[in-house]
């Protein structure tokens, strides 16, 4: 089946686009590893190969999960199906 | 899939099993480095492992040197050894502690001889072992006799998605069998180390590894100029997807699945406490990495790669798997085991960890890997600090 981004853990907050961009208001088909299901969702923005879209709706001290982990910190409120990455997560480590 | 139960391998008289059967040229020190070359020129089917250190160096620094010098000749994927030094105290000291493993091993100096006479009477000996180590024989060893190192490399966003977790599933799946396992990398595991701690076996083993983690840390944060924000992780990581050092660092920890570590080794130290997996503090440096884990007597490494690292080492073949799509078709001449169908759903992480395990066995029967097709033998020792 067509998979546009990978989730690694059920309890993640954000997917990693895995083919070489999707554009915005694309259907994205989402595959979870964990439990080796599916769900879906629609894009706002155009994300590249490798990078990360906001599952659900974030707030500015959020804490984002990826591998069902703390990976850092939301600092600029996020969208449902917007690009996450430097520009609105930091590190929590300094 | 069943997993064999056994493999084909060298037993060795300690009661361990190799996956090579290599004669090894081993100088004690830099300066004896063209001796042990101009031997394993001689003798056909002998490596030198050439190196940069051995001189003036003291306290912890030293022993490293001879743990590493002597787990080398020890790891049981080399059947004999010759050693080549200035002085006839260390190069006494690497004998004997090589040695104990019952494997034949004679040592040379070149002082009061010169390179041409230890040449020569070094070659007589090295033909001697290559010859008698030529006729053993490869004889169905229990899978527990293998002894498994891991480290990743130029990683990308597909390590931590698809190629990393490949090698956990096959911890996961391996682990049960009595294998010994290892991970390092202490500096990439930065943003992951209070999850890494809890995945001691014991509270002994997780404070062990906090206290290691933590001395790192401290001479980072003695030695950094910034605080790091620039270069962890670097425009590279960044440019792919990663955001922040604890995503890649928990990208990195991927490569141990669900397994539990049993103890916390020193760089190049043997692990002593029975099957398990076992965290050593390594730089994250791959050859290095690599040089240490073998000397502590891994007998097969899976190395998994994003944009795509071509390390390989003398003694312990080195596996090499990817994810990237790109990497497996422009570098294919490196990659052992191709995983990128795990990013387009052809194929699930259980599948991919199986396909893994398949390979991980061909290559412990003998198949030669990628890196040692293509001659790559980095042997490079790590050094604590400058030398008196």
């Amino acid at each position: 089946m067509a998979t546009e981004i990978i989730i690694h853990d059920q309890k993640d907050n954000v997917g990693v686009v895995v083919i070489e961009k999707i554009t915005p208001k694309q259907e994205c088909t989402c595959w979870i590893m964990e439990n080796d299901s599916s769900t879906n969702i629609q894009s706002k923005d155009e994300i590249p190969l490798g990078h990360k879209i906001a599952m659900n709706d974030l707030n500015e001290g959020d804490t984002i999960l990826k591998y069902g982990h703390d990976i850092g910190k939301v600092v600029k409120p996020i969208k449902k199906g917007e690009h996450v990455h430097v520009h609105n997560v930091k590190t929590k480590k300094w | 899939m069943e997993i064999p139960k056994s493999f084909l391998g060298y037993k060795r008289e300690n009661g361990r099993a190799g996956t090579r059967n290599h004669v090894i040229i081993l100088p004690v020190d830099d300066i004896s480095n063209a001796c042990a070359e101009a031997v394993s020129n001689n003798i056909k089917g002998t490596i030198a492992l050439p190196h940069s250190y051995g001189r003036l160096q003291f306290g912890a620094d030293l022993e490293l040197h001879f743990r590493t010098m002597i787990g080398t000749g020890s790891n049981p994927n080399v059947a004999a050894v010759i050693v080549i030094g200035i002085e006839p105290k260390w190069t006494k000291k690497i004998v004997d502690g090589i040695a104990k493993t019952g494997k034949p091993v004679e040592g040379f100096h070149i002082e009061r001889t010169g390179d041409i006479g230890t040449v020569m009477k070094a070659s007589k000996k090295a033909q001697e072992f290559v010859m008698w180590a030529s006729e053993k024989q490869r004889e169905e060893c229990p899978i527990s006799d293998l002894w498994i190192s891991v480290k990743c490399g130029e990683s990308d966003t597909t390590s931590g998605l698809a190629s990393n977790p490949t090698v956990g599933n096959l911890m996961d799946k391996l682990e049960p069998l009595g294998v010994h396992l290892c991970f390092g990398e202490t500096s990439e595991l930065t943003g992951a180390e209070k999850v890494c701690a809890t995945r001691g076996a014991t509270k002994e083993a997780s404070d062990k590894f906090m206290k290691t983690w933590s001395a790192y840390n401290d001479f980072i944060l003695k030695e950094a100029t910034d605080d790091l924000s620039e270069s962890q992780p670097t425009a590279g990581n960044i440019a792919g997807g990663l955001t922040t050092i604890e995503e890649k660092a928990f990208g990195n920890f991927q490569k141990i699945g669900n397994c539990k570590f049993v103890d916390v080794l020193e760089p190049a130290e043997e692990p002593r406490k029975g099957k398990g997996l076992y965290f050593m503090d390594t730089s994250s440096a791959a050859a290095e990495c690599v040089t240490l884990q073998a000397a502590a007597g891994f007998n097969i490494h899976l190395f998994p790669t994003g944009q795509g690292n071509i390390v390989g080492n003398p003694i312990e073949p080195v596996v090499k798997l990817t994810a990237n799509p790109l990497t497996a078709k422009s570098m294919s001449e490196h990659v052992d085991c191709d995983v990128s169908k795990i990013l387009s759903r052809e194929m699930n992480l259980s599948e991919a960890g199986d396909k893994l395990i398949e390979t991980t066995l061909r290559v412990a029967n003998g198949r030669l890997t990628c890196a040692e097709a293509l001659g790559h033998k980095e042997f490079v020792m790590t050094k604590l600090y400058r030398s008196a």
